[in-house]
């Protein structure tokens, strides 16, 4: 039966390698502008490194993989770990869950600390609890802003979604807009929704909510695009995340339309875009931050008994408001990616 | 050459014989121009389509405007040009649940080598072609090699892939997402061949809507004109009977699953060159999509009928579908709602043309 494969499976390889000697010719044409050897060896923040006992301390998020914002998040939380002589372990299930799964598992792994995202509070409640019963410590961050002292969690770190959107809109009054869209990539999802509801609160102009495909990008430029058509009084589009920022400011350009574009978060093009005024501006909450305060926090726990607010007020971490003012004094923290 | 009646064949095994007044022999007699042109598989689809459009065309005044079929013709040709290798391969009897992911893979490969090694981009390009092959050849040679279900094994890829393109992103850019690589050499050049816009009558039309229908017209060719067409049909009507009158089953899937791959290379161009970066999350659910255009268009699930247009509407549909909505102003709460419902319909008027085809 493989009288047809078998010369063909021995021709094969060496028609790859046949292809790729062929790519590397090419490569005699290099680029001279742009690339890695344009990019700035930047360090990360490095400072000492503590020598108390070496501690370890489980980072579990709601994060989907592959998602800047959770990408900063989690690099602050590692620069903490490495000052702080802490092993961080890092894991994270969009699905409730899992997530309350990988809490079990580090409870069994006996981690001197447990950082945690309560994105769905109901769903995580049993398993902080055992973390509580078993003698951990557990701090939130990023979501669970109205659970977490009901849950007994030591300290909170992170934004308010609500006043978020709340502030965004009075941002927006602030700039003379009458029409938004708020154009969430992931429908269903509470913090999202969250945000577009606080933009709605306080924005005295039209607010619209607008659900795209975010792991297609080509659908969420059509779909921007299309809205701009129907409505072509809309002055502002509102994006909750740095790429779908982008790429509304490409919608923009083929709708011809007059709309400018804010956005939640941050990421290292969004500076770009910011100066150059494809972007109008973006609020930060500051996910490195988040991160980093996070696992900092429960190390100062141990080692010192310190938390922050008293058990009593979340630490705050937005809103940040980034725009072409200030964007110049975030720029070289934005290109290393930590910002 | 062994006789395969290709596309007509579900059509007229379906049909009785004529009826006893007929002075000819029933199963040789010349079916009629209309009941022929019914009997193809993608005309359910172009009807389902045509009452689409002027569904919306009467309830979105925004959707009558040039432009805006421009701007659905992009998103359906964006969806369109994958989902032609993924019919192809539907027909041959398989499917590629890795072709969602591999599409980002392309466009991760050509940015990160290119920005890494300061390379012109179009290395980048080359060597992203060459990688989006060898998995599409991977997949096939993996299938013919131990018999799994094409299901299977896709689905294994799709997870290799998608963990990959997360964690190899991460090793050289330290981000999840590629640097921007719109200030290197050849970036302009390549963005005009993938990414560019041609002005018709004032409209500006993507330039993936004219390869889309190129690549289109050299599917139908393909698969209507050559012998690697009757291959396919072959391959994925009765594999076993194929072989033993002579088909190259094995050299026919391999090259199926290598065609998916060649479309995940020239979409993962186009939005590589379009958005500049590429976030490596993105594409997961695509491959669903893919093979959705194909069944919409009047492809079987279990292989051997289909067509190349079929999926090109197929395509066409889910873009007005899913911009008409917008276009219309619906309550967005109930985009998904709508957009069910909308495919349901066109499915239904697609199985109901087809039944009037081939009911005497």
């Amino acid at each position: 039966m493989d009288r047809t494969s078998r010369p063909r499976s021995r021709r094969f390889p060496a028609l790859v390698a046949a292809a790729a000697a062929a790519a590397l010719m090419v490569t005699g044409c290099s680029s001279d502008s742009g690339g890695k050897k344009a990019e700035e060896s930047a360090d990360n923040a490095a400072a000492g490194k503590a020598d108390t006992p070496r501690m370890k301390v489980a980072l579990i998020t709601h994060a989907a993989p592959g998602d800047t914002f959770w990408d900063l998040i989690r690099k602050g939380a590692e620069a903490a770990a490495d000052k702080d002589n802490v092993d961080l372990l890092y894991s994270n299930s969009p699905d409730a869950a899992k997530q309350a799964n990988l809490v079990q598992n580090a409870i069994d792994q006996k981690v001197d600390g447990i950082a945690i995202t309560l994105a769905k509070p109901d769903a995580m409640k049993a398993a902080v609890a055992k973390a509580k019963k078993a003698g951990i410590p557990v701090v939130g961050l990023n979501g669970g802003i109205d659970d977490w002292k009901e849950q007994g969690l030591l300290e909170y770190f992170g934004q308010d979604e609500s006043v978020a959107g709340e502030a965004f809109g009075e941002k927006l009054n602030e700039l003379g807009a009458k029409n938004a869209v708020c154009v969430i990539h992931e429908q269903g999802h509470v913090a999202l929704e969250a945000r577009c509801a606080g933009v709605k609160k306080t924005f005295g102009g039209k607010t619209t909510n607008l659900y795209v495909n975010g792991t297609n990008m080509p659908a969420v430029k059509s779909t921007i695009t299309a809205k701009l058509k129907q409505d072509s009084s809309v002055d502002y589009v509102v994006t909750l995340g740095a790429p779908f920022a982008l790429t509304a400011a490409q919608s923009v350009g083929d709708a011809k339309s007059k709309a400018k574009v804010a956005t939640f978060d941050l990421n290292k093009d969004m500076v770009k875009a910011i100066e150059d005024g494809d972007v109008d501006f973006a609020v930060d909450q500051q996910p490195y931050l988040q991160g980093y305060l996070s696992v900092d926090a429960l190390w100062l726990y141990k080692t010192n008994g310190n938390f922050s607010g008293g058990g009593q007020e979340p630490v705050l971490t937005g809103p940040a408001f980034v725009d072409k003012e200030n964007v110049a004094d975030i720029a070289k923290f934005a290109a290393k990616g930590t910002r | 050459m062994i006789p395969v009646s290709q596309a007509t064949a579900p059509a007229a095994s379906d049909s009785p014989p004529a009826s006893p007044a007929a002075p000819k022999d029933g199963r040789t007699s010349e079916r009629s121009l209309a009941r022929r042109v019914l009997a193809r598989p993608e005309i359910g689809a172009l009807i389902a389509a045509i009452s689409v459009y002027v569904f919306f065309f009467a309830v979105a005044s925004p959707f009558r405007e040039a432009s805006s079929l421009a701007n659905v013709l992009y998103e359906s040709s964006v969806m369109g040009i994958m989902a032609l290798p993924v019919a192809l391969l539907m027909i041959g009897g398989e499917f590629d649940l890795s072709a969602g992911v591999a599409v980002t893979t392309s466009a991760l490969t050509a940015s990160i080598l290119s920005f890494q090694l300061s390379l012109n981009v179009w290395t980048g390009v080359i060597v992203a072609l060459v990688v989006a092959l060898a998995v599409g050849a991977f997949n096939g040679y993996l299938l013919v090699r131990t018999g799994l279900p094409s299901f299977l094994i896709t689905l294994g890829s799709f997870l290799i892939l998608q963990g990959a393109n997360l964690a190899v992103t991460k090793i050289f850019t330290g981000n999840v997402a590629t640097d921007s690589i719109s200030d290197m050499q050849g970036f302009d050049q390549a963005k005009k061949v993938f990414a560019s816009e041609i002005g018709i009558g004032g409209v500006d039309v993507k330039i993936t809507v004219f390869y889309w229908l190129v690549f289109a017209a050299a599917a139908t060719w393909l698969l209507l004109r050559t012998r690697f067409g009757n291959w396919i049909f072959a391959t994925g009507g009765n594999e076993e009977s194929a072989r033993a009158v002579g088909v190259p089953v094995t050299f026919t899937k391999i090259a199926l699953f290598m065609g998916v791959g060649a479309g995940a290379w020239f979409v993962g161009m186009h939005i590589l060159f379009s958005f500049n970066t590429v976030q490596s999350g993105e594409g997961v659910g695509n491959e669903f999509l893919y093979i959705i255009a194909a069944v919409i268009g009047g492809c079987l699930l279990t292989g051997g009928y289909g067509s190349a247009i079929g999926p090109v509407i197929g395509a066409f549909i889910f873009g007005m579908v899913s911009q008409g909505i917008v276009y219309a102003n619906w309550n967005p709460d109930w985009f998904k709602a709508f957009l069910g419902v909308m495919l349901l319909l066109a499915a239904l008027v697609n199985l109901w043309v087809r039944r009037q085809a081939t009911r005497r």
